[in-house]
């Protein structure tokens, strides 16, 4: 075994528990909206917590199918600018390319960083399956389940996801250079939008803040 | 219109993933696009890591998940290895949440 695919694999191993945690969370408060089968395939086929969430945000607060569609796809824009950097770094037909950036989630993007903008193929394929099955089985075990169960939001399982982003962002801060200045940028600009703007733009906005590498480091 | 909305949601989330690696795949980008995708990491991870703490739909708050995301990042500063951190974190939350 490569070391990019074991360390991706003990990677999404430590993510597997939490991202059910949320996949039963988000089973157990769309099921009674959207019924138990479509959320099942929803988490099939999308695979996104942030849009997922997003759409069913709108609809419980009584937006149309239209709006919760938009903010879901709004919450997911950040995947286009991440595509293109990941881009470089992938070699093979444009099928196996587009494959390879099918299976990019958050965690698998940063767990992949190399930094100076390269990043590891392998690192993402292979965290893929773990946390691709969290997020389905919890689903399915959380829409099933809708009637008898609490959402384990409660455990505090939820604090798992920005500290484990923490533990890949600490690295790269402690790199010379500019991480740090848009870091802080990052964290502002993301606070200051959350009472304002629709889900997901406010981590696009932080994500954003990475054009001021477009200015020559001084 | 359930099934309309599943469809739109996997095709666009789809599409968003797939165009830059279909069309850029290999290239060498120039310079200062090379800096802007060096930094598209702790930008991205940084917004995800306030609006996971701080965030309640739209509100800003400070609760439970402070504690715990404040002694992960401490216990990261002087590298105590993740999973520990996770683990550390998670019991503060329960226990913060259990007393409150």
């Amino acid at each position: 075994m490569s070391s990019s695919k074991a360390r991706a694999v003990r990677a999404s191993a430590t993510l597997a528990l939490p991202t059910a945690a949320l996949g039963v969370t988000f089973g157990v408060l769309a099921a009674p909206v959207l019924g138990a089968g479509p959320v099942i395939v929803m988490s099939a086929v999308v695979w996104s917590g942030a849009a997922q969430f997003g759409a069913l945000t709108v609809l419980t607060g009584g937006g149309g199918v239209a709006l919760a569609a938009g903010t879901a796809l709004l919450a997911n824009a950040r995947f286009l600018p991440m595509g293109f950097a990941f881009a470089p770094s992938l070699s093979g037909s444009p099928l196996r390319r587009a494959l390879a950036g099918m299976l990019v989630v958050d965690a698998s993007f940063a767990l992949a960083h190399r930094g100076e903008g390269r990043f590891d193929a392998e690192v993402v394929v292979w965290s893929a399956p773990l946390q691709y099955a969290g997020w389905v089985l919890g689903t399915v075990v959380g829409a099933l389940g809708a009637s008898t169960l609490a959402d384990p939001g409660s455990w505090g399982l939820d604090v798992l996801f920005p500290v484990f982003y923490l533990g890949l962002l600490v690295p790269e801060l402690r790199t010379a250079g500019r991480q740090l200045v848009v870091a802080a940028t990052a964290a502002v600009v993301a606070l200051a939008l959350v009472p304002v703007t629709p889900e997901g733009v406010p981590v696009l906005a932080a994500a954003a803040t990475a054009l001021l590498g477009l200015k020559d480091a001084a | 219109m359930t099934w309309v909305l599943v469809l739109v949601l996997a095709t666009g989330t789809i599409a968003l993933k797939v165009v830059g690696p279909t069309l850029a795949g290999g290239v060498e980008p120039p310079q200062a696009l090379t800096r802007v995708i060096a930094l598209l990491t702790p930008a991205l991870l940084t917004g995800l890591v306030v609006t996971s703490t701080f965030s309640s739909g739209h509100d800003l708050v400070i609760d439970a998940r402070a504690a715990g995301v404040g002694l992960g990042l401490v216990l990261l500063l002087i590298r105590v290895p993740l999973v520990v951190a996770l683990i550390a974190a998670s019991v503060v939350v329960a226990v913060v949440r259990m007393l409150t």
